[in-house]
């Protein structure tokens, strides 16, 4: 630890030298590296022994699992595409190929979102001379996680500019945003370019080598497009029951297919207590409940789907734990969260159900909450000051 | 005439709205219609051309009546005048450019609603002589057409790929580059929102080059 201090002390420029960039780039580096030792000069000020660097850390290695089933599981429904490996062999089979496979995907579009997204982050640092504020080392790990497979890199580049950008920088940067950066990548790639962004071609990679071809009856559909058609059955009929879309061996966006893995990243960010379990349990509370309302009412198959079932396919699982928690963009007060959870499942389910064009509705759901959510504390807290003005009485 | 017709005064009238005091990106007025008809450039240039008659005409009648109009009733009689210029532009683009105002359609009508037009005459040509009323409104009018040519062109060029000039017709830019390699259009740009954020944009980049705008809060 010492020499790599050292080492970088020694590699320190000056922060009015010839280039304001380098000093920048060093700040951001040596900050990431160690705790910064700076102190307040005046008054006092309560802080957690945790800073906005590490937690963002913590919330990285909580998206490990799910980063890595992801690359796995791209190899696999690759491998089942083309006929290598059979729908009801082992899952184990051919895992280094599977993995490897998956990772060339994957990797690169991990390389794009990150080096786009910090290369703007350290002009804008630059430009207004303050250091590099990391919000985007969360994002940049997000944005890949939540685009079908094969969306070409360029377009996760122009969509990581326009969310860094329009939905960060202009608000004042970290901190400030009103709308989950990674999910505003992911809504221009929806909008701006459909034929990448959804249907039935786009999730699992399907380029072929010399002499493969696919198999028959492939048809790449996610589950949630299969569950608009069939409900329950068709699921049942595609390998994606409850307990194996819970699994995740689906086809899908990159890191959401698995519920169990987005469940074990859930459970570090609770123990630690980075993610705030009030909005988690209220977004699938509400998911539950409108999934179970649509039970009711049972006009067609999707909503006949059993809420378990609605909760583990799709991106709701992701969208509640890693998206929906968002401490910028989410309700601060403890009522609101209640409350902005539990309409972002109701959302959810509803946009998914009544809408075939947008068949993940976490997405909208989302953001749509994230531009209420100060709305929803503007109400908490008047409501609060009420309550307390009844206590005092005035005494002229 | 104590002043000549293109004094200093009078030609601040009409610089002004193209940059410190742009009905759309100063004064935020006009917007809907700015989101509407800016997919194409050659629209955004008709509509343009459109409400620059209908201010500067507007401008210049009820400055001539202004000292006759009662000023209880004087909205309606603004309205009265400005319905019937309405009417006016839309028979000529009916005459002239038909497939524009086609697509066009009710945007042409709409101007009767844009803020700019009645914010001008209750802002300045109730209380200006006739020339200075019409300078005022080619200023702004031409402000206004200004943010909307800007507007549609990035929009053609990323949404569609094409530039529509008046007069020149469909020039294709970017298709090419779509047929041969991986590049897409961008559907987003079609779409309003997108139009708001570009409008964004331009505010952005005006701000930082013209200090004056930002307000000290």
């Amino acid at each position: 630890m010492k020499v790599l201090d050292d080492m970088m002390q020694k590699l320190k420029p000056k922060a009015d030298g010839k280039f304001p960039l380098a000093y920048t780039v060093w700040d951001g580096m040596y900050t990431f590296l160690f705790v910064p030792g700076h102190t307040n000069k005046n008054g006092v000020h309560i802080k957690d022994g945790i800073d906005l660097k590490r937690t963002m850390v913590m919330v990285i290695i909580a998206l490990i699992p799910a980063l890595l089933f992801g690359i796995y599981n791209v190899g696999h429904q690759h491998f089942l595409a083309v006929g290598n490996v059979l729908q009801d062999a082992h899952v184990c089979e051919m895992f280094w190929d599977k993995f490897i496979f998956g990772a060339l995907k994957v990797l690169p579009l991990i390389i794009v979102s990150y080096g786009v997204g910090l290369g703007i982050e350290f002009v804008f640092a630059a430009f207004n001379k303050h250091s590099i504020q990391e919000g985007f080392l969360v994002s940049g790990m997000l944005i890949p996680l939540i685009v079908p497979v094969d969306v070409p890199l360029w377009m996760v580049a122009v969509a990581t500019i326009f969310a860094v950008i329009i939905g960060k920088e202009v608000f004042g940067g970290t901190g400030m945003n009103i709308v989950n950066v990674a999910l505003t990548a992911r809504a221009f790639l929806f909008f701006a370019y459909p034929t990448k962004m959804s249907g039935d071609e786009v999730w699992v990679s399907t380029t072929l080598e010399e002499g493969q071809q696919l198999v028959d009856g492939f048809s790449g559909a996610t589950p949630l497009a299969k569950a608009v058609e069939g409900g329950t059955e068709a699921l049942n009929n595609m390998n994606a029951s409850v307990m194996e879309s819970f699994i995740g061996f689906i086809p899908g966006s990159i890191g959401e297919t698995s519920t169990l893995a987005i469940g074990l990243g859930a459970l570090l960010l609770l123990i630690t207590g980075i993610a705030s379990w009030r909005i988690m349990l209220s977004t699938i509370v509400g998911g539950y409940v409108m999934a179970m309302l649509f039970n009711l009412w049972g006009a067609n198959p999707f909503m006949e789907l059993s809420p378990i079932h609605q909760l583990v396919i799709g991106g709701f699982a992701f969208g509640a734990v890693f998206m929906a928690t968002d401490p910028v963009t989410g309700s601060q007060t403890n009522t609101g969260k209640y409350i902005y959870g539990f309409l972002i499942g109701v959302f959810a389910i509803m946009i998914r159900v009544f809408n075939p064009a947008y068949p993940e509705g976490m997405m909208l759901a989302i953001l749509f909450m994230n531009i209420m959510a100060p709305l929803i504390d503007h109400y908490v807290v008047e409501a609060n000051i009420k309550r307390r003005l009844k206590r005092v009485s005035v005494n002229a | 005439m104590s002043e000549s017709l293109f004094s200093k005064k009078n030609l601040k009238l009409i610089k002004d709205p193209l940059n410190d005091s742009n009905p759309i990106t100063v004064q935020v007025l006009g917007i809907c219609s700015a989101l509407a008809i800016t997919v194409k450039v050659e629209t955004a240039f008709v509509m343009a051309v459109s409400v620059i008659a209908v201010t500067a005409g507007s401008n210049v009648i009820v400055s001539l009546l202004r000292n006759v109009i009662p000023s209880r009733i004087r909205i309606i009689v603004q309205l009265v005048i400005v319905a019937s210029l309405v009417i006016l532009v839309d028979q000529v683009l009916k005459a002239f450019v038909y497939d524009v105002s086609k697509q066009l359609s009710v945007f042409v009508g709409l101007i009767i609603t844009n803020c700019i037009i009645m914010g001008r005459l209750e802002a300045f040509a109730l209380a200006n002589k006739p020339w200075a009323s019409f300078m005022d409104g080619v200023g702004n009018g031409v402000g206004y057409g200004l943010i909307l040519v800007i507007v549609a062109f990035f929009r053609e060029i990323f949404g569609s790929g094409t530039l529509t000039l008046p007069g020149i017709g469909k020039i294709e830019i970017l298709t090419s580059l779509a047929e041969n390699t991986g590049y897409q259009h961008n559907g987003l740009m079609i779409l309003p929102p997108m139009a708001l954020i570009t409008v964004g944009v331009y505010i952005w980049i005006q701000r930082s080059r013209n200090r004056k705008l930002i307000e000290n809060h």
